[in-house]
């Protein structure tokens, strides 16, 4: 891979030779996401799937544009499944999925990595370091190492490309799954894409199931060799990266050298640009005679990385004497200006940014009413993550606790546990209803399962989109990610299956006054119900009747 | 860095500040240079304050103008521009809709693209480069209407 993707000729202005190049079709500015979404329409993946989270959305719906078959699936946990079973089918798959969707999909992951598997698995993960729209800032390098999965870390659109095409590779190499670790700066930011006309990847094989049950049945005494195999696979991964041009040194000079990976590596280069730099593409499994030679070319080693001190610790304890950041800058995005910081060692506070505009639920958002009536009858709100989190903010702060996907209805099942009756009484989970089909039908079985001696209310606000992410579909739309009909889940079917006896299903914005009286009586009773507060997004509307009409028209 | 233009376009959500820096991207696209945009979704269709970052060059590294680096601040919303005053120099010009007649917009959902006719003023692009740019960005039946907005803008 070439340093400058773009860089000029020797005495050629840059307007000529770039002009003419801009004009061919494969020189292009795109996001890292739409470019892995390229490449995995280039490489032939058979089948994309995921859950849509900031900051990964686009791929798939990028995928989806190209002509790749892309699906929503109702979490990240059954998003892996269903690819992982793609690649055991011998094609290609890619899941995609934000930093706690991994979180989700962490059961499969660990143990597809003991599994053979003919077809390449891709695991995008796109971490969000600042928290731009996430509860957390887990950095995910962590679970590559955790779970032994090979991980590669582009740092701009052009190598979230070219990654792409080689995790694919490296997977059906290895019969390995490979971990894609993105950022918000990769997914999100647009940079130039140079690409051949015929992409540089062997064309991917038919389908076809070939029995193999040692390495695909993980009873305990087969999952002890796969384990053994995995270590083994890893091994030669580690020895190919030593010398793998994933991995490349900027030469400069010799008295500072940084070690740096994917978005940190263009800090690097604008903050130091005399250092000489090791940037790595592939972090694990890190190639450690490769960082030994570097830093010993050096007069001052140190590693730079966004989050927590990764790279840092795992180069340390293979005894390679390097510098770390200080522990203020694991919180937050690194920025050129940050990265100065860290190499000046300068540790003083720093400015603080005036708050923008907070974000707020529209005028006219259905969720207004409800968190009004929360409000109103003093309300303890567990609730959950989407659009409606935003309750939290005033003028409503009507929100009490917001952890991660599905956790409003077991956390207000733990109050309700509690609390003493007279505030146990007061409490509502509030979940909207693409988080309903991801992670609240259990927290419902739990619910029924183990009532809580005041019973308890569930609301789910139900705007028939998964709004906060960009209007995506879900198992409740009846329409799939392409927006063609397909099979339509019922939340109040749901929720009587679960044995839930009190369901009801209200529009909470076409009178107000009434959803109000319906919660007060529910809270009253002893019992367990479900209220669907059922309303279309304000900002989805208009398309959700066009896709409606289309689809009518097509039955 | 050397050589590097920074602009950041800042504004609140709907108001336009992606498809704004996408133009500018393009324009500078196709005039044969480095360019990388950066800015951060997720919140930015509730209203909120929304900032993109335009870096165009021989060779861009981060894809963020780093802090007192902007040569241009264009405030869709001109209250946007305390907000990002981090990114401002003395030497900073800031573009904003009182350099131009903004209440004669025909649409004023075109502001974003009238700004870009008053930024164009202090940019080396022609007028061509720009007018391609609006038509390769914008749908059809927004094209003439934005290409009045940055007739406007541009004065």
């Amino acid at each position: 891979m070439k340093d400058f993707p773009i860089a000029v000729p020797e005495g050629e202005t840059e307007a000529t030779s770039m002009a003419s190049e801009a004009q061919q079709s494969s020189v292009e500015l795109v996001s890292g996401n739409e470019a892995v979404a390229r490449a995995a329409f280039d490489a032939g993946v058979s089948l994309g799937m995921g859950y849509p989270g900031t900051p990964s959305t686009e791929i798939l719906e990028a995928f989806d544009s190209l002509g790749g078959r892309a699906q929503w699936a109702p979490n990240e946990k059954v998003a892996l499944e269903v690819a992982l079973g793609v690649s055991l089918a011998g094609a290609r798959s890619i899941a995609t999925m934000k930093h706690v969707g991994l979180n989700v999909a962490a059961d499969p992951f660990f143990t597809a990595a003991y599994l053979d598997l003919p077809g390449a698995l891709v695991v995008v993960s796109a971490d969000e370091p600042g928290m731009s729209s996430s509860q957390n800032e887990q950095d995910n390098r962590r679970y590559a190492v955790a779970a032994g999965v090979a991980m590669l870390e582009p740092s701009d659109s052009q190598e979230a490309y070219e990654f792409t095409l080689r995790a694919i590779e490296i997977a059906e190499r290895w019969h390995k799954p490979v971990m894609l670790r993105m950022t918000t700066r990769v997914c999100h930011s647009k940079t130039v894409l140079r690409r051949d006309r015929a992409p540089s990847i062997a064309p991917p094989r038919p389908a076809d199931f070939v029995r193999d049950i040692p390495s695909r049945v993980m009873i305990p005494g087969y999952a002890r060799p796969a384990h053994q195999r995995l270590r083994a696979a890893l091994a030669q991964i580690a020895e190919w990266n030593e010398t793998a041009d994933v991995n490349r040194i900027v030469a400069g000079s010799p008295a500072l050298g940084i070690v740096t990976s994917g978005i940190s590596y263009q800090h690097v280069r604008e903050a130091a640009p005399e250092a000489s730099v090791l940037k790595l593409g592939m972090t694990y499994p890190l190639p450690f005679e490769l960082i030994r030679r570097f830093v010993s070319t050096v007069e001052r080693a140190m590693v730079i990385e966004e989050g927590d001190p990764y790279l840092a610790e795992a180069v340390r304890a293979a005894g390679i004497p390097v510098e770390a950041k200080a522990e203020m800058f694991r919180l937050g995005e690194l920025n050129v200006g940050r990265v100065r910081r860290i190499l000046a060692g300068d540790v003083s506070p720093e400015p603080k940014l005036p708050p923008g505009k907070p974000p707020a639920l529209c005028p006219g958002c259905g969720h207004r009413s409800v968190f009004s009536s929360l409000s109103n009858l003093g309300c303890i709100v567990s609730g959950d993550i989407g659009c409606y989190t935003l309750a939290v903010l005033p003028p409503f702060e009507a929100v009490d606790s917001t952890v991660c996907m599905g956790a409003s209805i077991g956390v207000g099942l733990g109050l309700r546990h509690a609390l003493p009756p007279e505030q146990a009484k007061r409490v509502v989970s509030v979940i909207g209803d693409s988080t309903f089909f991801h992670s609240g039908i259990t927290g419902l079985l739990e619910m029924a399962y183990n009532p809580p001696p005041t019973g308890h209310v569930v609301v789910v606000l139900d705007n028939g989109t998964t709004a906060m992410t960009g209007f995506q579909e879900h198992p409740g739309t009846g329409r799939t990610l392409d927006h063609s009909a397909t099979a339509k889940a019922s939340i109040e079917g749901l929720a009587r299956a679960a044995g839930v006896r009190n369901v009801h299903l209200i529009d909470p914005t076409l009178d107000p006054a009434a959803f109000e009286r319906l919660l007060k009586e529910c809270l009253d009773k002893p019992e367990l119900t479900v209220i669907v507060a059922r309303r279309d997004c304000l900002l989805a509307a208009r398309n959700i009747r066009e896709y409606e009409r289309m689809n009518a028209r097509c039955n | 860095m050397r050589g590097v233009t920074n602009i950041v376009i800042a504004g609140l959500g709907g108001q336009g500040v992606l498809t704004a820096s996408d133009i500018v991207a393009d324009v500078a696209l196709h005039a044969g240079f480095d360019v990388k945009k950066s800015e951060l979704h997720g919140m930015s269709q509730r209203g909120g304050s929304v900032a993109s970052d335009v870096r165009f060059g021989r060779v861009v590294f981060s894809p963020m103008v780093p802090a007192g680096e902007a040569d241009f601040l264009v405030a869709v919303e001109p209250d946007q521009v305390s907000v990002n005053a981090a990114v401002l120099s003395p030497s900073s010009i800031i573009v904003d809709p009182s350099q131009f007649h903004a209440e004669k917009l025909r649409n004023k959902k075109s502001l974003n693209v009238a700004l870009l006719g008053a930024l164009s003023r202090h940019l080396e692009f022609s007028e061509e480069a720009w007018i391609a740019a609006i038509r390769r960005r914008l749908p059809e039946k927004l094209v003439e209407v934005n290409l009045e907005a940055f007739a406007l803008g541009k004065g």
